[in-house]
């Protein structure tokens, strides 16, 4: 029984104690059963406080740690640090969640959340009084990442991974790599083009030997955990064999029937069911769409490549960790948004790059010379009444530089910028200067009076009160309307269903916490990376891929995870063995053994992994799971009882 | 029920389980998706390892209801967690008629990683009934 327990209480900034009376709570506690000290602090994880920590362990010889901040998926490893630094065992400190299960969950009940945040700093009070030292225990994982999509943040963590000396397999549900990038052409800042940045990343992808790269595949089932997921991986065939003449397979496509829009090029043009979205792009083999193919056997006729035959596979793969590169969606606006699907000249920026990658020397669309162009900001992010509240972040910088590119590409361009207030925040502030030189005009309004486009004659207008001028009506007749939509999450979310991945807020794959562990989901073994987990540019993707990819081969390099040794332990005393505890075991980890005259049950510690599926089947009670005894739930219990 | 105290509704303890229900309830907190604060919780590895004596401990020793947030299909441990938390919940409840108490105050439901809002709902709703059975 511990005699010298100490206890911090976090403010967490404010995010505890504006809702919890953290002094409350540590002169509610200050006098509980073996606690030495109780302190509050503003915040618990900072340098200041785990030294301050340390040192009192050491100089007052603590025997137990209690910290009461945010929940144990984000600092509980941290804390344990903190008391292995001061020599204490990492199992001698008990985490209490006051923050998303206390201040937060109640910050509409103050007295209310105080009260319960007593209650719960005495349950860990109770619980660490009886925590014993313990040892992890060490399992083997596989040296393998699963990295799901090859955007250019999957692939530049397969390549990061590969380097590091894992095996990867690259899975991407397209036939080709790249994603939204190979969508993209020049790119800002650098000026290279999307698909260069893509022949780069395919080119050193394929040097690896290390990586295995399947197209047109899907996850779709696993088991097992951290170190050691099984997933069943769907390969749906390309129908064309490896080799195929360009002639060839250009007569197949001019034959082929089919034409279905292009969702390559957001569906400003048509494809044929047999496709490769342009000529060079990576993997260099097209694909017949089955989804839209007649099977009409044309294309059979004129390509000896094609072949129906091919059939799905499905794999089998190992892996100790899983990372998610699944990237975006662009937001598609609604039918009459800003006159989008009503008026025939409303794109959004997305088709916009597409348009402007087909026009040579005049911008043309829908067989009109474009000269005056307006934008509107800030469609489908920052909204007021939908569901999008967050800034897409990348649009502003990513039009303002197009605008800038069409101003030099074609002669006679104007452009108006209706926007409300320009972040081109960082290096790209320069674009937003420039584009101001160049003599595009800015407009602004504020949340509560958006434009408003609409039709007269032949003309189409765009209407603001712009708070630049003094909220003065101004009208645009404009050529093309571009409306500069934003991020969503990948309407397919087939994959974070599967794996059971938390999405936050914005619906995006939610990280564990946005500075400290930001590549982490509460899945274990399960990272996130580029805009799967909410809206980021192309260098911001790439850092998190970076980080993504050390954090999951931190998890894989040892071929060793040290889990918890919160494994079944028997009472040999009371056990009077009936085999129960065998029966409900998923991994027979019990043994009958004769021990001092006496049939008992063992606990093979190595197998067993701590569920403690076997605690209620006992008719003798005589099975605990160490940390987690009858003694520990239920002096928490009476903890957590206010007049106990 | 406890009474003079700031919260004097009916007192909810959780078991939840470490990987799958603590992410939904963390997350129900993130979100502010407010319940009641006389829900307490204490973390397991898995719903099917609750013992019934301590599920008639906390009833016993004052709270009012005691829900199993379990893990249902997505047990990491396995596809029995199910059924073996099932048989826990009707052996408990055999229990606590043999004791003279309501089995409704004893309750589960699966909630998965992101099931933060049928948390919350479920726990508003078991907490409404423990007030109204309490009162009648």
């Amino acid at each position: 029984m511990k005699k010298k327990i100490g206890v911090y209480i976090c403010h967490c900034g404010g995010n505890i104690s504006d809702y919890v009376d953290v002094e409350k709570v540590r002169e509610a506690v200050k006098n509980e059963e073996g606690v030495f000290l109780a302190k509050t602090t503003m915040f618990a994880c900072a340098d200041s406080n785990q030294k301050e920590m340390v040192e009192d362990i050491r100089k007052e010889a603590l025997d137990g740690v209690v910290v009461a901040s945010c929940s144990p998926k984000l600092h509980l490893l941290t804390f344990r640090g903190v008391v292995e630094r001061a020599g204490m065992n990492k199992y001698n400190y008990v985490h209490a969640n006051i923050r998303e299960q206390v201040s937060w969950a109640h910050s509409d009940n103050k007295p209310g959340a105080t009260e319960k945040a007593i209650q719960v700093v005495k349950a860990a009070i109770a619980k660490v009084r009886h925590a014993e030292a313990l040892e992890p225990i060490k399992v083997k994982s596989t040296k393998a990442v699963a990295v799901i999509g090859a955007g250019v943040a999957g692939m530049r963590a397969a390549i990061e991974l590969a380097e590091a000396g894992a095996e990867v397999y690259l899975i991407e549900r397209e036939y080709f790599v790249g994603g939204r990038t190979a969508q993209w052409d020049d790119l800002c800042i650098t000026e290279e083009t999307g698909k260069e940045l893509v022949t780069r990343l395919y080119d050193e992808v394929m040097k690896h030997k290390h990586v295995t790269l399947f197209t047109g595949a899907e996850l779709v089932d696993y088991s097992g955990s951290v170190g050691n997921f099984n997933l069943k991986v769907k390969v749906t065939p390309r129908y064309f064999k490896l080799q195929c003449s360009s002639d060839e397979l250009q007569k197949a496509i001019e034959v082929c029937p089919v034409e279905v829009p292009d969702e390559f090029n957001f569906n400003i043009t048509t494809r044929k069911a047999i496709y490769h979205n342009y000529p060079s792009e990576y993997p260099q083999l097209p694909a017949i769409d089955m989804k839209n193919c007649t099977r009409c056997g044309e294309c059979e006729k004129v390509c000896s490549s094609v072949d129906f035959s091919q059939k799905t596979e499905m794999l089998n793969l190992k892996v100790g960790s899983i990372l998610l590169a699944t990237g975006f969606d662009p937001y598609e606006p609604k039918k009459g948004e800003f006159g989008y699907g009503e008026i025939d000249n409303v794109v959004t920026f997305p088709q916009f790059k597409r348009i402007v990658h087909y026009c040579d020397d005049k911008l043309m669309y829908k067989g009109k010379e474009i000269k005056h162009i307006a934008y509107i900001y800030c469609v489908g992010s920052r909204q007021v009444d939908g569901e999008n509240k967050y800034c897409s972040r990348y649009c502003c910088t990513a039009n303002i530089h197009t605008a800038i590119t069409v101003k030099k590409k074609y002669k006679n361009i104007y452009n108006y910028h209706f926007n409300r207030g320009i972040r081109t925040y960082g290096k790209a502030e320069v674009w937003y200067d420039e584009s101001s030189r160049l003599g595009d005009i800015y407009l602004q309004s504020f949340e509560d009076h958006p434009p408003v486009v609409e039709k007269r004659g032949d003309q189409t207008f765009v209407k603001i009160r712009d708070i630049l001028t003094t909220d003065k009506e101004l009208e645009v007749a404009a050529d093309l309307v571009v409306l500069v939509t934003g991020m969503v999450p990948r309407a397919d979310n087939s994959i974070g269903n599967l794996l059971k991945v938390p999405k936050g807020r914005d619906k995006f794959f939610n990280e564990i916490h946005m500075k400290l562990r930001p590549v982490e989901t509460v899945i274990d073994g399960v990272t996130i990376a580029g805009a799967s987990q909410g809206p980021k540019n192309i260098m911001e993707s790439m850092n998190s891929a970076l980080a993504a990819a050390t954090k999951s081969f931190s998890l894989v390099d040892s071929g060793e995870l040290a889990l918890e040794p919160t494994v079944a332990r028997v009472n040999e005393e009371a056990c009077e063995w009936c085999g129960k505890c065998e029966e409900a075991c998923p991994y027979s980890a019990f043994e009958k053994v004769e021990k001092n005259g006496k049939t008992i049950a063992k606990v093979n510690a190595a197998v067993c992994k701590g569920c403690g599926m076997c605690l209620p089947v006992c008719p003798e009670n005589a099975l605990d799971l160490i940390g987690l005894s009858d003694e520990d739930v239920e002096s928490m219990i009476d903890a957590l009882i206010p007049n106990a | 029920m406890a009474g003079g105290k700031v919260n004097d509704g009916p007192r909810i303890l959780v078991f939840s389980t470490d990987k799958i229900s603590d992410p939904a309830i963390d997350m129900a907190g993130l979100l502010k998706l407010h319940y009641p604060p006389t829900v307490y919780t204490i973390s397991i590895p898995c719903s099917s390892a609750v013992k019934p004596r301590w599920i008639l401990h906390a009833l016993e020793q004052g709270f009012d209801g005691v829900f199993i947030a379990a893990d249902g299909t997505d047990c990491p441990y396995g596809e029995s967690c199910t059924e073996k938390t099932g048989q826990v919940v009707s052996t408990t409840m055999q229990m606590m008629k043999d004791k003279g108490m309501d089995p409704a105050r004893l309750k589960m439901a699966a909630i998965c990683s992101v099931c933060s809002e049928p948390f919350v709902n479920h726990v508003k709703s078991f907490s409404e009934y423990l007030r109204k059975s309490s009162n009648s």
